[in-house]
């Protein structure tokens, strides 16, 4: 299999918020960029991003960008990198101040000023009253900032390559990312891209859980690239389980809703977030409200005939808030909850959202990883932005609207760290000659075989195991089987075949190589959380339930080979300011 | 229950056939996209695209029982069997359900679906009222999903010179919103008999919308922003 061969300066994978972000700094740079997604770019997972925006716009009530890196260290449950997370906090008002000027929709206040509401775990003055921090556009936000970026590309003339899969990293013996392998879907043919630098902003990895508010779309593939290019992974045993996924469905209610003045029930009618955080209540940090509500339900104060669920009333909000400003909320509800929340309470679960750990990047979204010089030096030609990037800006525990965030401003950083770097190395590297060669022999098996497991059937085992083994809360024994247990898929994984060999358009194939990446997530996810024998922000050990700084103030790195552990220190040193010291964390 | 689906892969056939499936489905399976799923797994050569399975990402679009729709909000229990299902009509198909969705977004791109506004941008945001604002709903919400204008008779006659619904909606999305200066060069731009003028009023674009948008309303008020700056 001789695969060809396209020349660029720049490769994007993915055409999200941070691929997109990145991609119109490549473009507006002038530099001859690709960028590829798997899907038509508006549809891409941002799209579903629902309440908001964070900025300390102050546009309601007085804010500033110190309290909203105070509330994100301590949403992070310390493990937050305070340098990248200072960039972020001190950028943000920029960043949305540019997506306002490109022509994003945001909901307005009556000065004409961008309408921001509250989310959870946002402070005043350090830990004070509740802050008026994410910029809104209704309950689709994440819809109104795609489109705009998507829009802002087609001014620049960005060329995108629509429904192509990115398969596996090429690198050379130095250890340099010369380019990527990538499959078009419509013709089935596979080709090299070369490239100067690499950006990975391939999103999230959801459906490594059985219940997930993610896309199907979401698997990891620049995951799973990166492990197989052997490249740790950072952080992998932090998930954020949001708290309102429609109860069976899985799909996400916005925390704007109790941003608005929603807040949860139990079966006695009980508003029990007031026993578990008397002071945030319902908009506590979601680590924090997903556990109350899995408490709820194991000690057996769920709702519904299976006490499965608890309960999100939001019709005391009336009629108008909820047209207003949730009115996608109300669409989703009657759609899969067969309930209008005008008048009647959404049935809700924690559901797997948010991969707070990803690729090792630092805060210009170049990826660091360890050498014997030092934890952290660049992989010369790769970057990563966006929700597989772990920068770390949210630790153990994502803030919500710290994701959109998130995306624009690293998004924005790595193009402009790509573009120096073209700059300054203006020659494409010689590629090596087994370029190519992981990729081959992926396909070559897949090709070859005629029996073997099915695809669904490995995906769908693996995702009831994360689910069981190793979810909200999380036990020594279960952690421990669930490891036997993935182990064994992930060499089912090798003995898939499919059905389907044709070439236009083949889904069957799509499908069975994502399961690849699927396979890197879990694995190093659940020997991550096994290893880590503390509770800090979304990892809650049932035998260790206090968070141990001493022993486990460290970043997790996890690499495939042999699936070994190390851990490298956090950066507790902001760029400018004073260090956050750790404190317990309440709310 | 029974679903009879297009099938065509140019690799293989010569010509589109209907497949026949009868298929048990599980109790969580509530929408056609899950069925769809579920017949995906035990035939993987059945292709569709989907994503988010809730309604936003603009994916499934496909022709469903004769009206087109998005499989992931449609419920299997409103349906009559055997359930049919075909590509969106008027569009060039690629295998089975997918089609070549080139045309619709070369029209959506002829728009110039971006705000324009030459003037440099204040240090924080443009202002713009609540009341500004909300003449944008109901028009930024589209998904690109294509259901309007391959349900529009005028685009399937003139797919190449008529913009469509969708592309129009947008259209009129940027001439409402007060940020953007560019409202005569787009009004000139669609001042043609085809682009704009093809629409008929025939409203099965407001028929099948799955977010519930008017792109009709929409097109005439593009009509009567140039109706006024005529007199």
């Amino acid at each position: 299999m001789a695969f060809a061969k396209r020349t660029f300066d720049a490769v994007v994978v993915g055409a999200g918020g941070a691929g997109m972000r990145a991609a119109l700094q490549l473009s507006e740079a002038g530099f001859k960029t690709a960028v590829l997604t798997k899907v038509f770019p508006t549809r891409s997972h941002t799209v579903a991003a629902q309440g908001g925006i964070a900025a300390s716009l102050g546009n309601s009530d007085e804010d500033n960008w110190h309290w909203h890196m105070f509330d994100t260290v301590k949403g992070s449950d310390y493990l937050g990198d305070q340098d990248a997370i200072e960039f972020m906090c001190r950028k943000a008002n920029e960043a949305v101040y540019e997506l306002e000027h490109f022509g994003m929709p945001f909901d307005r206040l009556a000065n004409g000023k961008i309408y921001q509401r509250p989310f959870g775990g946002q402070s005043k003055n350090y830990g004070g009253a509740q802050a008026t921090r994410s910029c809104a556009a209704a309950d689709r936000t994440g819809h109104a900032m795609l489109h705009t970026l998507y829009q802002r590309n087609v001014r620049a003339h960005t060329h995108f390559f629509v429904e192509w899969m990115a398969l596996d990293l090429i690198r050379d013996a130095d250890g340099d990312v010369l380019g990527i392998t990538a499959l078009e879907m419509e013709t089935g043919e596979v080709m090299i891209l070369q490239a100067k630098g690499v950006l990975l902003a391939t999103g999230g990895a959801g459906r490594i859980y059985a219940s997930s508010t993610n896309a199907f779309i979401n698997t990891g593939d620049g995951v799973g690239m990166t492990a197989r290019a052997g490249i740790p992974l950072e952080d992998m045993e932090f998930w954020q389980f949001h708290p309102t996924g429609v109860a069976g469905a899985g799909v996400l209610i916005t925390e704007g809703v109790r941003g608005e003045g929603g807040y949860l029930l139990n079966k006695n009618g009980e508003r029990f977030m007031e026993r578990y955080a008397p002071n945030a209540k319902d908009l506590a940090s979601r680590d924090v409200v997903s556990r109350a509500m899995a408490t709820e339900i194991k000690e057996g104060r769920g709702c519904g005939p299976e006490a499965d669920h608890v309960l999100l009333k939001l019709d005391h909000l009336g009629a108008e808030v909820i047209e207003k400003r949730l009115p996608g909320i109300r669409e989703i509800a009657k759609k899969f909850a067969n309930v209008d929340p005008i008048k009647d309470p959404i049935p809700v679960v924690p559901t797997c959202h948010y991969m707070m750990g990803g690729v090792p990047t630092n805060y210009h979204g170049e990826v660091v990883a360890p050498v014997k010089t030092g934890p952290e030096a660049v992989v010369p030609g790769l970057y990563a932005a966006g929700e597989i990037a772990c920068v770390s800006v949210h630790g153990a525990n994502r803030l919500g609207t710290n994701s959109l965030l998130d995306l624009v401003v690293f998004g924005k950083a790595s193009g402009d760290r790509m573009a120096q770097f073209i700059r300054e190395n203006p020659n494409h590297k010689e590629l090596p000659k087994d370029a190519g060669d992981i990729t081959r022999a992926r396909l070559a098996r897949l090709e070859a075989a005629t029996s073997g497991e099915r695809v669904q059937d490995v995906s769908n085992d693996l995702r009831r195991v994360m689910q069981l083994n190793c979810g909200v809360f999380r036990f020594p024994d279960l952690l421990v089987e669930g490891i036997a247990k993935m182990r064994e898929i992930a060499e089912r994984a090798q003995r898939t075949y499919i059905v389907d060999k044709s070439n236009t358009f083949n889904t069957a194939r799509v499908e069975a190589l994502e399961l690849d990446n699927l396979v890197e997530v879990a694995i190093s996810t659940i020997v991550s959380a096994e290893a880590r024998t503390e509770s800090r922000g979304a990892h809650a050990r049932e035998d260790f339930q206090k968070r141990d700084d001493d022993h486990w103030l460290k970043h997790t790195l996890w690499w495939k080979e042999g699936s070994r552990l190390e851990y490298k220190p956090v950066h507790l040193k902001p760029l400018t300011v004073e260090t956050f010291p750790l404190k317990a964390r309440t709310y | 229950m029974r679903f009879s689906i297009y099938r065509y892969n140019p690799d293989t056939d010569e010509k589109p056939y209907m497949k026949q499936y009868d298929v048990a489905l599980e109790p969580a399976d509530k929408m056609l996209l899950d069925a769809l799923i579920r017949i995906k797994s035990m035939d993987d050569t059945l292709s569709l695209r989907r994503s988010c399975r809730e309604g936003v990402c603009g994916s499934d679009a496909m022709n469903i029982n004769g009206k087109n729709g998005l499989a992931c909000v449609t419920r299997l229990a409103d349906l009559k069997e055997p359930i049919e299902l075909r590509p969106l009509p008027g569009l060039p198909v690629i295998r089975d359900l997918i089609v070549d969705m080139s045309q619709f977004f070369k029209q959506y791109h002829s728009i110039k679906p971006y705000l324009i506004n030459n003037e440099p941008p204040p240090e924080t945001e443009r202002l713009q009222s609540p009341e500004e604002r909300s003449e944008l709903d109901g028009l930024y919400e589209c998904i690109l999903c294509a259901c309007c204008s391959t349900s529009c008779p005028s685009f399937w006659w003139n797919p190449d010179k008529f913009v469509g619904p969708a592309g129009l909606l947008t259209a009129y999305r940027f001439i409402a919103d007060t940020r953007d200066q560019a409202t005569r060069e787009r009004l000139d731009d669609l001042e043609d008999p085809y682009r704009l003028f093809r629409c008929h009023s025939i409203m099965n674009c407001v028929d099948v919308c799955p977010k519930s948008l008017n792109p009709t309303r929409a097109i005439g008020k593009i009509k009567d922003a140039m109706i006024r700056r005529t007199v």
